[in-house]
């Protein structure tokens, strides 16, 4: 089973035609991919549909904006894994994604 | 439909919350200036009005399961197949449903029958937001009244 970073590299590369190689787990969706918010977009669907969670955009968003937490904290894509699998596992645990 | 005002469903035929689902109907008009060209001697409606049909159906479904307090506008079409020839004087039935709803955004696939023929089908990503102007609301509560839309499923401050 692969993990997490590799399931999301496999849907940016194929969502944004990036070649898979250049991205890494230290790679910034925004900064570093050129990933603009329209395709986020598309990523966010692929990536609730691929592991079942809604990921909370409009929360991270926010939590953005209001200098409560830095773009890296979501959109480096170690960053975004780890995320993702505390969605999957609270999912998991029956509290909700 | 209204070409003119880029009002292109005329009625709600069925809506379902639950299944997230709709149905509505779209009159395509006798006489209209964009026959004249499009085109000379063989009238059609245009593909891009017909993805917008499809755009505004599924939007009114997004509005009926957002309660009308997030309006949902166009970000992403995909798929987009204009199968057949919609003339002029034909009823469109389009049908749509919700796919995915996302932290924001919202995808749906879409349907146009003339009886019993398949025209048209898209799928169709939104973002929604709240109602960036109350005037927005307002139109779209009037709209709603006009296309038989369930006064139940209207939501009022």
């Amino acid at each position: 089973m692969s993990s997490t970073f590799d399931q999301i590299a496999t849907i940016i590369a194929e969502t944004c035609d990036i070649p898979r190689d250049t991205i890494t787990p230290d790679s910034h969706a925004i900064d570093d991919l050129g990933i603009d918010s329209l395709d986020f977009l598309d990523i966010a669907f692929a990536i609730d549909k691929a592991f079942g969670i809604k990921l909370p955009l409009e929360k991270w968003t926010q939590e953005v904006n209001d200098g409560k937490a830095t773009t890296e904290q979501y959109f480096v894509l170690k960053n975004l894994a780890a995320r993702i699998d505390e969605l999957v596992a609270a999912k998991g645990a029956g509290t909700g994604a | 439909m209204q070409l003119e005002t880029f009002q292109l469903i005329d009625r709600i035929v069925d809506l379902n919350i639950g299944e997230k689902t709709i149905t509505v109907e779209a009159q395509v008009p006798e006489h209209n200036s964009i026959f004249e060209g499009h085109f000379p001697g063989f009238p059609i409606m245009p593909g891009v009005l017909l993805t917008e049909a499809m755009a505004q159906s599924s939007g009114w479904l997004l509005l009926g399961v957002m309660k009308f307090e997030r309006m949902p506008f166009l970000a992403m079409i995909k798929e987009a197949k204009m199968r057949g020839f919609v003339s002029p004087g034909q009823l469109l039935t389009i049908e749509a449903k919700i796919e995915h709803e996302g932290s924001g955004f919202a995808v749906t696939s879409a349907k146009g029958r003339v009886g019993t023929e398949l025209k048209c089908s898209a799928e169709l990503t939104f973002r929604h937001i709240a109602f960036p102007d109350p005037a927005l609301r307002v139109h779209m509560d009037a709209m709603a009244l006009k296309i038989g839309y369930p006064q139940e499923l209207i939501a009022h401050d």
